[in-house]
């Protein structure tokens, strides 16, 4: 107690103002940050719940939701489906993004705005007019219900985000060192994965970690575009709220959950440690 | 062990007609230029002159849009910088940031697939060259200036090639490291004898280093010669603003005589062409007259003025005077034990002395 009082007495940045002076601040950031996790948090124990319903809190413990979840084929499938999509996903929107944020970067054509402006424009613009429009091609093209198609689909929304975050960590590198070392004998595409590639890596492994979240998480294109054997696994999960509430819900929010911070945690880490030379 | 020298002799450069223009600006202008085999040859000009779109010709990072540019027999205006086999040093050194400074050396022989001993062997010869034998282990942000130069130049050298460019490789160091380095690059240029490319808008440092120098604006070699040449007899207005400090006073021209005002002047040589003429002034060729025995020198134009301002600067002092028709002039002397104190006052009139030698007379007509 008396550490806390001597803690809230001293000063809490080079102005002098006490961490009691700041008490305030940090009291409305822990309820702001309360207010953001709740939702995602009262989940977990929902999932641990041994009840027919949704319930919080939960009176019995149990994993049988797990137990649930484990033991379905179509949750199974569902689930291997949305991890095939995000890792294609992945494999995709990543080098097509970084190749373009590196051509927009080392382009003097005025016109490269605008292009970086149409590839961004996917998050720009409601998801839901993208799943429709993608839906709209797809029947004429015969794509509907495709693992491919759903991954280019997710590849539209994920690429942006590659561009964004690898153009960002370009504009911090200095072209010069391409440029030397092709003065000293490298190609241009062996300067760029021998000199430039090694020192924007985090941001194009950070980039890669969202490419496959953007996948994973996502629900809307997914309802228009997946369905059948090819249902992703937030698709299933949307339609079987809508049907009946069942606590596997809970459960596989839970895993996803665990899936996504970890990634994202990992893409921060990554973000971290930092490019910069 | 060797230091690293140059075995396949060096080249000549013959650039021709050289044009590059960025929509109407010409960033190069019909530039014909020719470098000797194993010259030191700086492009100096003002920011924006067109020294470094030259520099990035001969380096292949820019395509003229039209002309020749030749290594030795060889014409490389299509060939890729990577095949060029110029080394190349930089403004900010471009170091790979994620190589230890071994690695940065061993770069370009890397690349050349010499063999694993003898990259070693010639990456400790070239940071030998350089005088940073024993750094290779060191990552290059643990270097200072000085050294990170060091390294861009032993990267730049390593694989022997027989063309060395530079750009502005010295303007990030202060100026005591600089003019040291300025120095120690002419020696290496000398002992390996490459040809070498060097620009940079610093007219000391090209006065320093050069065997020739190109002087460039707007495209154009306003002037190509020695270092004497370039500060002693300025081909126009532009290279004698550019080099060194200079006032220039109206000079006409009657009957094969060169007047400033009423008084004619006593001149080096006239310039072939041109009735208009400026008088260059170089504040360190003007001479206070402080007793009549030196006035009687006949070989000196003189003229009189009225002391404005004295500015102090250590090693030298700065005069700024009136003429009597109202253009002002100024002088540097070097200050000596006694001259500080014997200096006219500001107000007094005093006699200046231009000795006919370095009177020169240049075109008052823009090139």
């Amino acid at each position: 107690m008396a550490s806390l009082m001597k803690w809230l007495g001293e000063p809490a940045s080079e102005t002098q103002i006490t961490h009691g002076g700041r008490l305030w601040l940090y009291l409305l950031a822990g309820l702001v940050m309360a207010f953001l996790l709740a939702p995602t948090i009262i989940v977990i124990p929902m999932s641990f719940s041994d009840s027919q319903y949704l319930e919080f809190p939960p009176r019995v413990w149990s994993l049988r939701w797990y137990d649930h979840y484990l033991g379905s084929p179509e949750w199974m499938q569902a689930t291997f489906t949305s991890l095939k999509a995000g890792i294609f996903t992945m494999l995709v929107a990543t080098p097509v993004g970084v190749m373009a944020a590196y051509g927009l970067f080392v382009s003097r054509m005025r016109i490269a705005s605008l292009i970086f402006l149409i590839l961004v424009m996917p998050i720009m613009v409601p998801v839901i007019l993208v799943a429709i429009g993608v839906f709209y091609v797809y029947v004429q093209v015969s794509l509907v219900n495709s693992l491919l198609g759903l991954v280019l689909a997710h590849s539209i929304l994920a690429i942006p985000l590659v561009v964004v975050v690898v153009s960002s960590a370009l504009k911090s590198y200095d072209m010069n060192q391409e440029m030397a070392a092709r003065s000293l004998g490298a190609s241009r595409f062996r300067a760029f994965m021998v000199i430039t590639l090694p020192q924007i890596r985090f941001s194009v492994i950070t980039a890669a970690l969202l490419s496959f979240l953007t996948s994973f998480d996502e629900v809307i294109v997914a309802m228009f575009v997946s369905g059948g054997e090819n249902s992703t696994l937030t698709r299933n999960m949307f339609n079987a709220l809508r049907d009946q509430i069942d606590p596997t819900i809970a459960s596989i929010s839970t895993i996803m959950i665990i899936v996504s911070t970890s990634l994202l945690v990992l893409a921060q880490v990554f973000g971290k440690s930092g490019d910069e030379p | 062990m060797s230091e690293t020298t140059l075995t396949g002799g060096a080249l000549p450069i013959t650039i021709r007609d050289a044009t590059k223009s960025y929509g109407a600006v010409f960033a190069l202008d019909n530039v014909d230029l020719d470098v000797r085999s194993g010259e030191f040859m700086t492009l100096l000009g003002p920011s924006g002159s067109g020294k470094t779109t030259l520099l990035m010709v001969l380096a292949g990072f820019t395509r003229p849009d039209y002309g020749s540019v030749k290594f030795g027999e060889r014409e490389i205006v299509r060939t890729p910088p990577h095949k060029r086999d110029v080394g190349m040093v930089f403004q900010n050194y471009a170091l790979f940031p994620h190589m230890s400074v071994a690695a940065n050396v061993a770069f370009p022989l890397k690349l050349r697939g010499v063999s694993k001993q003898e990259m070693v062997e010639r990456t400790e010869q070239a940071l030998e060259t350089v005088q940073l034998a024993g750094y290779g282990e060191r990552r290059i942000d643990q270097l200072s200036g000085g050294q990170r130069q060091r390294v861009a130049l032993a990267r730049a050298i390593v694989f022997e090639p027989r063309i060395l460019l530079m750009d502005e490789p010295l303007s990030a160091l202060d100026k005591k490291l600089r003019e040291q380095m300025q120095i120690e690059l002419r020696r290496l240029h000398d002992k390996l004898g490459m040809t070498t490319v060097y620009v940079t808008h610093d007219q000391r440092e090209a006065l320093t280093m050069s065997d020739r120098i190109a002087v460039i604006n707007h495209g154009r070699v306003m002037q190509l010669g020695t270092p004497e040449e370039i500060y002693e007899r300025p081909a126009n207005r532009f290279v004698a603003d550019f080099i060194g400090e200079s006032t220039f006073l109206p000079v006409t021209v009657q009957q094969g005589v060169a007047r400033f005002g009423d008084q004619s002047l006593k001149v080096a040589q006239m310039p072939e062409a041109g009735e208009d003429l400026l008088l260059m002034l170089r504040p360190e060729r003007l001479q206070l007259i402080t007793n009549d025995s030196e006035a009687a020198d006949g070989e000196a134009n003189r003229f009189e003025a009225r002391v404005r301002e004295m500015v102090y600067q250590g090693d030298s002092f700065l005069m700024y005077t009136v003429l009597e028709n109202g253009t002002e002039i100024s002088l540097r002397g070097m200050t000596r034990r006694d001259t500080v104190s014997t200096l006219p006052a500001i107000g007094d009139v005093i006699q200046l002395a231009l000795h006919r030698d370095d009177t020169v007379l240049i075109s008052a007509e823009e090139p």
